[in-house]
């Protein structure tokens, strides 16, 4: 059931996306229709921008509120002597108020990640004036070396839950600091996927003679939607890993 | 508000549409969409308030009669759930479908393929839901606001299902919701410009943005319900670090714009139907719109006086108590602006007015009520009461319910083509304007004296009030089949109504004919 869902589910968005394309490539979409796409695309991001919100918002919470008020700060002196007393209140948090240990991740391997990601936007944005200035050969390498650094970010980061998994014992189950961990980091590369994967049939579209200067909302959609990524991957670095 | 010069229209000549189940399947017309969202709406309405009526049955006498506490439980939660997002925010929606491209004098919705799949995935979401209550150890039981660790540690295994069913209608509300922003900031005829709109359109336009600000909010929280749940995850376990109060700010963050996303449609209805039935302008237009984006803004900064027992700071309680009882402001100021309307208009009370009108007078009773709410000391004797209940029954019953039926009322002629039943709609208003407060009104007493909500059984002193309020439910149950006889005898015929079936309305969905043509303004009208 749940697989025939599934397939449903993608021979519709195929019709669908290539109804689009097909009718894009007609000439059919007057500037009204290009600025509905845009606009639509940019909501989309506004939701995305909330949806991580609130995974931070969860970071914030657990970090100078859940935690120090486990360990007696405010008006909670009594919880921590009651229920935990030996438990200390530090991030990151590696000992839980349970006794689950951990180690912390370091910030070596995300920092070269960082630079990858970076560096795909930009390479992203010589594919963006190399569309507009019609040079084609820019375009298709510049758009294929953004996918491959992505490719790339998205292998490191595989590498990075294999060493938290297997030398450092950072597991999903190991208290609060490992949770959110995992859900921004966890999140953000889902998100990095679904940008390649955009970027991926753009790539395909434009090996095939789409988009021109002027119209490549696909292109601009995708574009948008790696930055946004990459913005989102600053703020996890900043505040999962360093601070 | 805009006098229009329309080119003539040629929608008869190419009027034609795709038959049978296609047609419905397939669909990328506005009008078609509207009415699958009200139709699956009022089907929901109808699920949901059944499951009403078993609450009701078992709270008729103290003890346990007919149903288990655990099913007692899962009637509870899947009542809220069931009316929140499958009532209530689908028949805005299809409002918003059928009126917003007709009012703005767009010829469609801006994305009308995103359009069709935001509503047909939202029926498979509801039959996920509603099979999870036949799984071994039954459905969701943790009430609709699924509060950890109610729904983590002690949820049975319906919860994985509970979880997709919010998401897929969580992407629902985001995709509905970024068409109607778009069609409403893209797709306006030449000349309507911001000032113009007509309220409903502004307060949907705010809806929309409420709904993309805080939808992905619940995707996110129900995220980690699931891990904790399934992962061995701890956000919300205080022996891993986490909080279980944690799960309810963010749920509550996404909450309390909710509860606007709730209202603030009603409010553009009920703009929309007064300055009509009282043949004179609205009072106020642009303090209407600002205060709409007051409720709007505010709303963000509210949500934590749902947990004022939880334990907060003073210093929090405190802040969160001021901006609430704020809202109050901008509130009063439409309720006041409603009143000015009427004064010294020439009114008539056709159902749609009648409607309204008690919208005006119970929603302030459920207003006032959360003002009384708002305030922290009092909440600690009010907290999880059937005061709590009473409160937001008459908001969202006797407001939001009452401002969707006055909607299908005021409309109906528009979309059949046919007036309704004045004398059936008469005594459907009547019986569910008693019947509503019969059920509502004395659940503020038992709250007041301590009667706790969420329980199937109570105490004996309480039980006088709950026989009364039992019998109002029944009655109010029943009399929504009135409506349900109503709708579809209009949909099947009746007088013919003009273009223009109310005397004092405005805007540019009364200039073409009734019913409406499958397609409407293919060239955008000129608003003056």
């Amino acid at each position: 059931m749940f697989l025939l869902g599934v397939a449903i589910l993608f021979v519709m968005l195929y019709g669908w996306f290539k109804n689009v394309v097909d009718e894009s490539m007609a000439g059919l979409y007057s500037p009204q229709m290009d600025r509905s796409f845009k606009q639509g695309m940019s909501w989309f991001i506004v939701s995305e921008i909330m949806f991580f919100a609130a995974l931070i918002g969860a970071l914030f919470y657990a970090r100078f509120i859940a935690v120090p008020w486990l360990g007696g700060a405010s008006n909670n002196e009594m919880t921590g002597a009651i229920l935990w007393p030996n438990f200390e209140a530090v991030w990151p948090l590696l000992t839980t108020p349970g006794g689950t240990e951990t180690q912390a991740m370091g910030w070596g391997l995300p920092l070269i990640n960082t630079m990858i990601l970076v560096t795909s936007s930009v390479t992203l944005h010589f594919a963006h004036t190399g569309l507009e200035q019609n040079k084609r050969s820019q375009l298709t390498g510049m758009l294929l070396l953004t996918l491959i650094l992505g490719v790339i970010f998205l292998g490191l980061q595989g590498y990075e839950y294999v060493l938290a998994y297997r030398d450092l014992g950072l597991r999903l189950d190991s208290g609060i600091y490992g949770n959110t961990f995992f859900i921004l980091t966890g999140f953000h590369g889902m998100h990095v996927f679904l940008g390649a994967l955009i970027l991926f049939f753009v790539l395909l579209r434009v090996l095939k003679g789409h988009f021109t200067p002027e119209k490549h909302f696909a292109f601009q959609a995708g574009a948008w939607y790696w930055h946004f990524v990459d913005v989102v991957w600053i703020i996890v670095f900043c505040l999962v890993y360093v601070f | 508000m805009s006098t229009v010069t329309t080119a003539d229209h040629h929608d008869e000549h190419h009027d034609h549409k795709p038959t049978g189940i296609k047609r419905w399947l397939f669909t990328t017309n506005h009008k078609d969409i509207g009415s699958l969202y009200l139709i699956f709406a009022l089907a929901m309405f109808f699920l949901g308030g059944a499951m009403a009526m078993v609450i009701r049955l078992e709270l008729f006498q103290p003890g346990l009669q007919f149903v288990d506490p655990q099913f007692f439980n899962q009637m509870t939660t899947m009542h809220g759930l069931i009316m929140v997002f499958g009532a209530v925010m689908p028949a805005f929606t299809g409002l918003a479908n059928w009126m917003i491209p007709m009012m703005i004098g767009a010829p469609d919705m801006a994305l009308p393929r995103m359009n069709n799949w935001s509503f047909w995935i939202l029926p498979f979401a509801f039959l996920i839901l509603i099979i999870s209550m036949f799984l071994p150890g039954g459905g969701p039981d943790f009430g609709w606001t699924f509060y950890a660790p109610l729904s983590t540690t002690y949820s049975n295994d319906s919860t994985a299902l509970f979880v997709f069913a919010v998401h897929i209608m969580g992407i629902s509300s985001i995709m509905g919701a970024i068409n109607v922003i778009v069609t409403i900031v893209n797709m306006r005829a030449p000349g309507m410009t911001w000032m113009k709109l007509p309220l409903f359109v502004w307060t949907w336009l705010i809806t929309a943005f409420l709904l993309i600000m805080v939808m992905p909010v619940l995707a996110g929280v129900v995220t980690m319900v699931l891990t904790d749940k399934y992962f061995a995850t701890s956000f919300f376990d205080a022996a891993g670090g986490g909080d279980p109060v944690l799960f309810q700010h963010i749920f509550w963050f996404f909450g309390h714009p909710e509860v606007y996303i709730m209202i603030l449609p009603a409010f553009g209805i009920v703009s929309a139907i007064v300055p009509t039935f009282a043949r004179k302008k609205l009072f106020g237009y642009a303090s209407m719109v600002y205060a709409t984006a007051s409720i709007a803004i505010l709303s963000f900064l509210v949500w934590a006086h749902h947990m004022f027992t939880t334990g907060m700071p003073v210093f929090a309680t405190l802040f969160f108590m001021y901006t609430t009882m704020l809202i109050a402001v901008p509130t009063g100021v439409k309720v006041f602006n409603w009143v000015a309307t009427m004064w010294r208009g020439a009114m008539t009370f056709e159902v749609p007015m009648m409607f309204a009108l008690a919208f005006i007078v119970l929603f302030t009773i459920g207003g006032l009520s959360g003002v009384m709410l708002a305030i922290t000391p009092a909440d600690f004797q009010y907290h999880d009461t059937y005061f709590v209940v009473a409160h937001f029954h008459y908001v969202l019953v006797s407001g939001a319910v009452f401002s969707i039926v006055a909607a299908v009322y005021y409309w109906l002629p528009k979309w059949t083509g046919h007036m309704y039943d004045e004398k059936l709609g008469q005594l459907h208003f009547w019986c569910s304007l008693i019947s509503v407060n019969l059920l509502f009104f004395p659940m503020h007493f038992v709250g007041l004296a301590g009667m706790p909500r969420r329980i199937p059984d109570y105490a004996l002193q309480f039980a006088d009030f709950n026989a009364f309020v039992s019998v109002g439910g029944f009655l109010f149950g029943l009399s929504q089949l009135i409506f349900l006889w109503v709708v579809i005898k209009c949909a099947r015929g009746g007088e013919k109504a003009p273009a223009k079936p109310w005397e004092g309305a405005e805007g540019l969905e009364w200039e073409v004919p009734s019913p409406a043509p499958y397609h409407t303004f293919d060239t955008p009208p000129q608003v003056k």
